[in-house]
């Protein structure tokens, strides 16, 4: 059994933490491929990101089922961390998970196994959270969509290298969809359903 | 017993997150109404409830806040507002529109155009645009999820028919993202086209009817109308007697009981900083002096 003084610590100051937290992921989401820093440092199992496990302490709760992809469902200390810091129940169906949190782009099940809400309750839907190598180096992905002012580049080292191209289906879905938040060490970027590639270079 | 302590911002966690994760899931959908479990506040429904929880959902330490009462800052409920977070977070307040990081705002968009770096928070009453067309919730949300918006432009079409033009001048539909149509809370239309392709994000809170959207940053936000009836805006034929402004959203004053009035701006601040660099109207030629009517 695990006590309490094992697992790595959440954080000193919650509701500051969860507050710029937010601010980052609300700014990242309503401007699509910038880069928002997560500025608190949060504790963490080994893993979970910094971006990640603030972003789990900001959000999560017993109101949203989590999925966890099999690398980090199997790593006990992960399941243990999430389950005493947001009380967030982790759920074996990603279909009715409000959050999935990705650690190995490989075990990133098909995107349509996640929910995409309903056309009368859109927001009913998963936002997958992905890990990812890098957000500020790697080949080039041009963004175009609401929050964006023409178009916006993102330079990033994404597993799966198909993710825009599986993410499409948020164009034929529309207002269903998946959102996306990437997340590399403490930076984070957002895809929400209604970005678009335009163009991908090397 | 100390004196009660407040979370940061009033609020408790457990409903900021709640609430967090309406705003971001309305941001992924630009103007869909999400659906939220909307508290009590210490004020009355009506009073803002809804814009104050998602500026408390959203305030921090380092916020600079405004708050506006169509247009004014000086209003009780701006005034009242203003305190509330001025106390339950410490926030730093202005009424300078340059300045603010978050303006809350009750039925105007201020005239000094937003910057990227702020998020305009408007408190609406009514948030389903088709509700005085169809009562039923049911039935509104199968006709937004089908994008099924015949009724709202058979209305528009009425006011053609009955007085000769879209009588429409505040609550004016708009369809955001070429999507969802939405109410833009009663605004004057004036206000409409300044939130298509606004740098700033608008969030939208409404208390009593449980509801919360957005417009994101840079997205097309197009108000209804017909090709040979096309939108217009609305201001009184004046420039205000304070500051001489011609492009300002006018208030009309009633000065006197034998038919005197006035033409002022709505907006206090953009008023005020214009007079302050030497903008001069027809009731104040002399600054800070008053004159007798009649």
């Amino acid at each position: 059994m695990t006590r309490v003084a094992e697992l790595p610590a959440g954080v000193a100051d919650k509701v500051l933490l969860a507050q710029s937290t937010f601010r980052s992921v609300m700014d990242a989401m309503a401007r699509p491929g910038t880069v928002q820093g997560i500025p608190a440092a949060a504790g963490a199992p080994a893993g979970v990101m910094r971006g990640t496990a603030a972003i789990a302490l900001t959000l999560f709760d017993h109101d949203t089922p989590l999925w966890l992809d099999p690398l980090m469902s199997e790593a006990s200390d992960v399941v243990k961390w999430l389950k005493f810091h947001t009380g967030a129940p982790v759920i074996a169906d990603p279909s009715i998970c409000s959050f999935a949190l990705i650690g190995d782009a490989r075990s990133l099940p098909g995107l349509d196994r996640f929910a995409f809400g309903s056309n009368e309750y859109p927001d009913r839907s998963t936002t997958v959270i992905l890990q990812v190598e890098s957000l500020t180096q790697g080949p080039t992905l041009e963004l175009r969509g609401p929050g964006i002012d023409g178009t916006a580049v993102l330079q990033a080292a994404i597993q799966p290298a198909d993710l825009f191209e599986r993410l499409a289906i948020n164009a034929t879905l529309f207002p269903r969809g998946i959102d996306v938040v990437l997340v590399a060490d403490n930076a984070i970027v957002a895809i929400p359903r209604t970005t678009r590639l335009v163009a991908k270079g090397d | 017993m100390n004196a009660p302590a407040y979370n940061f911002a009033y609020l408790d966690e457990q409903t900021k997150r709640m609430i967090r994760r309406a705003i971001l899931k309305a941001i992924a959908i630009p103007g869909y109404q999400v659906p939220f479990a909307s508290r009590e506040m210490p004020m009355p429904y009506g009073w803002g409830t809804g814009g104050v929880q998602v500026t408390a959902a959203i305030l921090g330490p380092n916020d600079v806040l405004k708050v506006i009462d169509q247009g004014s800052d000086d209003t009780t409920n701006a005034i009242s507002i203003r305190k509330f977070f001025a106390k339950t977070a410490g926030v730093a307040t202005t009424t300078a529109t340059a300045d603010a990081t978050v303006i809350q705002t009750r039925h105007r968009i201020p005239e000094a155009p937003l910057h990227g770096g702020q998020v305009l928070v408007y408190q609406v009453p009514i948030p389903e645009p088709l509700r005085f067309l169809e009562p039923r919730e049911t039935e509104t949300r199968r006709m937004h999820a089908l994008g099924e918006y015949g009724l709202i432009h058979v209305k528009l079409y009425e006011d053609i028919a009955r007085f000769g033009h879209i009588a429409t001048s505040y609550a004016y539909p708009v369809k955001v993202n070429a999507r969802y149509v939405m109410d833009p809370s009663p605004t004057p239309k004036f206000d409409n086209p300044k939130m298509d392709n606004c740098p700033a994000l608008q969030l939208f809170g409404a208390g009593r009817e449980k509801r919360i959207y957005a417009i994101p940053p840079h997205t097309s936000v197009l108000s209804l109308d017909f090709e040979d009836h096309p939108f217009t805006r609305y201001r009184f034929d004046a420039p205000c007697a304070l500051c001489g402004a011609e492009d300002s959203y006018l208030d009309e004053i009633v000065t006197d009981d034998r038919g005197g009035r006035m033409f002022v701006c709505s907006d206090t601040d953009y008023c005020e900083t214009r007079q302050s660099s030497g903008h001069r109207g027809s009731e104040n030629a002399a600054p800070h002096k008053e004159r007798a009517h009649g």
